[in-house]
């Protein structure tokens, strides 16, 4: 089949029609056989990156800068295009099955802007829908790495353009006139002489008996009417009503509410349960049933299975992470760091060493690990929200001894994820259970549960060598080392399938190909390495959004902040003097503009600037923060106040921003994550569980916490590709608050964040029974 | 086994469950009203926020043998009916500031801020700042700034 669509020089799926807004590219898709029009992209496959451009500047790129994990996910998804298909129905209306999770970041929002502009139709009549798990689309079911719009944008414009074509030419051909003449209008095509009919009147006799390739052009940009303009989220009117639907809103005849009982310390398993026969007499309670993680109750109401958990007895044995706390950890890690080298420049130069401990954080999306499941004898039914349903499918084949395509897996709307969805444990833990009771259940994990047996963001040290002399940087060394992170979900799979392609990459170890991937160096700091070291500890880990980069990102800024102190330079005017790319400078200038950079402050406040770039974007955050005692000190019920951001800026370029609404909206909380990871969330590990168990234990933050004056402006289009969002804004603000509070209190901070070795706040809840009770004096609160 | 009934949206129902269940459950796992949500269970995330007789309560920390036949709750499902509208104009301020991201606490954060801005006129002001500051609802998405502009604008039309 020939191949009209060549690649762009860095990414293999630039259309080259964007910014420009008059040249048109036509390529080539396809009819998939059917009763009604189902039009397919067919995008060029490519099977091996592009060669690193040789680069001759004062910092080699690293290899994120010349090739990112964003592309290496763009190229994993190509070979299977021909797959992402738009159907036209009789009613009028167009569909798309998504291939991606819907977990609040706005993806289903852009797929429909999309459809809806390339085929003239209103937004309203694009129904798109989440694909239940599709083993053949291989790598392009996988939701991560910020990466949907950038892997989608070129094949679902493809398949819609099409579908729009095939639809004229049918009309056309009906009304034996030239195509070129029609004209389209929300759905309805019109001829000159008036006559007029629905895409929808016309699908059936659009669609074809056999597949059938055509080419058709895509829309110049200056002719689209959605993209590049601020549009609402599809789903926005069932979420205020109450009427979205997650998983636990479900209804599946019989899957009653499950739970389970869960291990005092990380991964323990069960020995023995002793008032099994007791807790199945419980109130409403069906089943009482050992698995391998736990003891799993099943009743009429979460209420009841609830009592029944707190009821049990059982004994159990340790998991592999022992009673060890925080100390152990950090030490074990310290054993693990590989000393800094010395470089080698002149003696006149001067060393700088920074050195940071990240404690472990949790993602704990507000909506708790919940799956429905029915494992029958001969096949099987689940639903969750998956970010990689099809490793899930295989799994849960493999658990219920069953065949992949007996296992039917539908992938659900997610309460929130931040990474914990790559995952599929609650779904494989229901499955299990479903299995052994032979009846469906709706398992649903304690909050306390989620924080303490969930997945985790690991404890990582980073240590960072700069070398300086006059207003030179000569090296730059970081070396993080790092809890392991766990990629066994399908992103592994396919970084380790695809990432051999890549010159340099054939002798790095995963985790270390994706760090490799995603970090980059946005400043001309001489001779830069940045590395990663992990050390297997046996945790429950997962990647948390923007995975390595809040951690790096912060610990590289304070030392541009210490360096920019050496040389006797604003942060500001320093950061502009080291960045190497323009897309960078103009975020920075953007952001200090708007942020009213460098206005006197009083003492105890200050403000902080930093940068970040990946996912091809770039993002620069200002805050203002207010470390004064009254504001510290504030007293606020069962909350950790301390200091407060009082303003916070961030301006955002992503290329070519679709739906800058949505964007912002995922800076805002990018934002908030920023500020949660700096400033106060963290878990506590101490004899072999973390000490947080509700969302009075573990502060992300709360109303309290938000900066009072907030903006973020998204820049004009800088690129004809859009690059990722959905984790971009995490980083800048973290580290810009780092900075902040270090100008502010004239202490940088070695531990984030910042109250972590405080004492705790808190009174940990028991370990046992593993969740606590609900409470029954809600009305004396009511107001 | 215990009969329990009260108003609900408007309408009368009837429930049989032992008295200790909380309120939160009977809704959503006996009646199927799913607009509450679970977060945690501990009067502490805000997800569930409802209103008993025009107040904000957490219907997870209220046994439903404290509800009495008397009583009226009304979830996010109800809201709209309280004002005789197809949308209540905090919901509709909740669309033109585009608020919810993944949208899994946003019923409760509604709920919250429709009680706020009652009490606050109850108490002789106008919503701001420090009532802001006031509200526990966790959104783990980090909506909170659109929450503050989008109960503002709520507000006025209330």
């Amino acid at each position: 089949m020939t191949v009209t669509l060549p690649p762009g020089p860095t990414d293999p799926v630039a259309p080259d029609d964007a910014g420009r807004g008059t040249s048109r590219r036509r390529f080539l898709g396809f009819l998939v056989a059917g009763p009604t029009l189902v039009a397919a992209s067919q995008i060029a496959v490519e099977t091996a990156a592009p060669t690193p451009a040789a680069a001759n500047v004062p910092t080699g790129p690293e290899p994120g800068d010349l090739y990112d994990l964003g592309q290496l996910q763009v190229l994993a998804t190509k070979a299977t295009s021909n797959l992402i298909t738009v159907e036209v129905h009789k009613d009028n209306t167009v569909s798309f099955a998504l291939p991606r999770a819907e977990v609040g970041q706005g993806i289903t929002t852009t797929m429909a802007m999309l459809i809806a502009d390339e085929m003239d139709i209103s937004i309203d009549r694009v129904h798109v829908t989440l694909s239940k798990a599709r083993p053949e689309y291989q790598f392009n079911q996988l939701t991560g790495g910020s990466n949907s719009v950038r892997s989608l944008y070129a094949p679902v414009r493809h398949a819609a353009a099409i579908a729009r074509k095939r639809m004229v030419d049918t009309a056309a051909a009906r009304w034996r006139v030239d195509a070129s003449t029609l004209t389209v209008t929300d759905g309805v095509i019109r001829a000159r002489d008036g006559r007029s009919a629905t895409y929808g009147s016309l699908t059936k006799a659009a669609a074809t008996s056999r597949p059938l390739p055509m080419t058709a052009e895509l829309k110049p940009t200056d002719h689209l009417k959605l993209v590049g303009k601020s549009h609402n989220r599809i789903d926005a009117h069932e979420i205020v009503t109450g009427r979205k639907k997650f998983a636990m809103d479900h209804v599946v005849p019989d899957a009653l509410p499950t739970m389970v009982c869960r291990p005092p310390t990380i991964k323990g398993t069960v020995k023995r349960v002793h008032n099994r026969a007791a807790v199945l007499k419980m109130p409403g309670i069906t089943d009482v049933v050992t698995i391998s993680t736990g003891v799993a109750v099943r009743g009429r109401t979460f209420g009841q299975c609830i009592d029944a958990v707190r009821a049990l007895k059982v004994s159990w044995a340790d998991g592999p992470v022992g009673r060890k706390s925080d100390a152990d950890i950090l030490a074990e890690l310290h054993k693990n760091e590989v000393p800094l080298a010395v470089p080698d420049v002149s003696p006149l130069a001067k060393t700088i060493d920074l050195s940071f401990t990240f404690a472990f954080a949790s993602n704990s999306p507000l909506e708790t690990g919940t799956a429905i499941a029915d494992v029958r004898a001969k096949s099987a039914e689940v639903w969750s929200c998956l970010k990689a349903p099809i490793v899930a499918q295989q799994r849960i084949a493999e658990k219920v001894g069953l065949p992949m395509d007996a296992v039917t897996v539908h992938v659900v709307q997610g309460g929130g994820s931040f990474g914990r969805h790559l995952f599929h444990d609650t779904a494989l833990e229901a499955a299990e259970i479903s299995k052994k009771l032979r009846k469906p259940v709706k398992l649903m994990w304690h909050r306390t549960d989620d924080f303490r047996q969930g997945r985790v963001h690991p404890m990582a040290t980073s240590r960072i060598r700069a070398t300086v002399q006059g207003d030179n940087v000569f090296t730059y060394e970081q070396r993080h080392t790092s809890v392991s992170t766990d990629f066994d979900h399908g992103f592994g799979d396919l970084v380790s399938s695809f990432a051999g392609t890549l010159p340099g990459f054939n002798f790095l170890g995963l985790a270390q190909t994706v760090f490799e991937l995603s970090q980059n160096m946005p400043y001309e700091y001489g001779m830069t390495d940045q590395v990663l070291d992990e050390v297997d500890m046996d945790f429950v880990t997962g990647s948390m959004r923007n995975i390595y980069s809040p951690d790096v990102t912060t610990a590289r800024e304070l030392m541009t902040d210490r360096l920019a102190k050496e040389m006797g330079l604003d942060p500001h005017k320093f950061r502009r003097k080291f960045l190497k790319d323009d897309r960078a400078i103009a975020v920075l200038d953007k952001v200090a503009k708007v942020g009213n950079w460098g206005r006197k402050m009083p003492h105890g406040t200050a403000q902080g600037i930093a940068l970040h770039a990946e996912y091809k974007g770039f993002c620069a955050t200002l805050v203002e923060i207010d470390c004064r005692t009254h504001t510290v000190k504030r007293k606020i019920r069962d909350a950790f106040t301390g200091p407060r951001v009082t303003k916070a800026v961030t301006v955002v370029d992503v290329g070519l921003p679709i739906n800058p609404r949505g964007l912002e909206a995922q800076m805002m909380g990018g934002m908030m994550d920023g500020i949660a990871l700096a400033l106060t969330s963290s878990l506590h590990l101490r004899d072999g569980h973390f000490l947080e168990g509700s969302w009075d234990n573990y502060w992300y933050t709360r109303q309290w916490n938000v900066p009072p004056t907030l903006k973020v402006i998204v820049m004009p289009q800088t690129s004809n590709q859009p690059g990722g969002a959905g984790e971009l804004g995490v980083a800048a603000a973290k580290a810009a608050v780092a900075c902040a509070y270090t100008r502010a209190t004239g202490k940088m901070p070695t531990k984030f964040p910042i109250n972590h070795d405080e004492p705790l706040g808190f009174q940990p809840l028991p370990t046992t029974p593993s969740i606590p009770q609900s409470p029954t004096d809600g009305l004396r609160y009511a107001y | 086994m215990p009969k329990h009934s009260f108003i609900l949206n408007g309408k009368r129902v009837h429930v049989d469950c032992p008295n200790d269940v909380r309120v939160l459950w009977v809704l959503r796992d006996i009646l199927n009203v799913h607009g509450p949500k679970y977060g945690c269970g501990l009067d502490v995330c805000k997800a569930c926020t409802s209103h008993i007789n025009g107040k904000a309560f957490n219907p997870c920390s209220v046994m439903i043998s404290d509800i009495k036949p008397e009583d009226e709750i009304t979830t996010i499902e109800g809201l709209a009916d309280t004002v005789g509208k197809a949308l209540h104009p905090m919901q509709e301020a909740w669309l033109e500031n585009d608020v919810a991201q993944c949208g899994y606490c946003q019923p409760g954060q509604i709920m919250t801020a429709v009680a706020k801005v009652k009490q606050a006129r109850a108490e002789g002001r106008k919503i701001g700042d420090m009532d802001f500051d006031e509200i526990r609802n966790i959104c783990r998405c980090g909506t909170y700034h659109r929450i503050r502009e989008a109960i503002l604008a709520g507000a006025k039309k209330m």
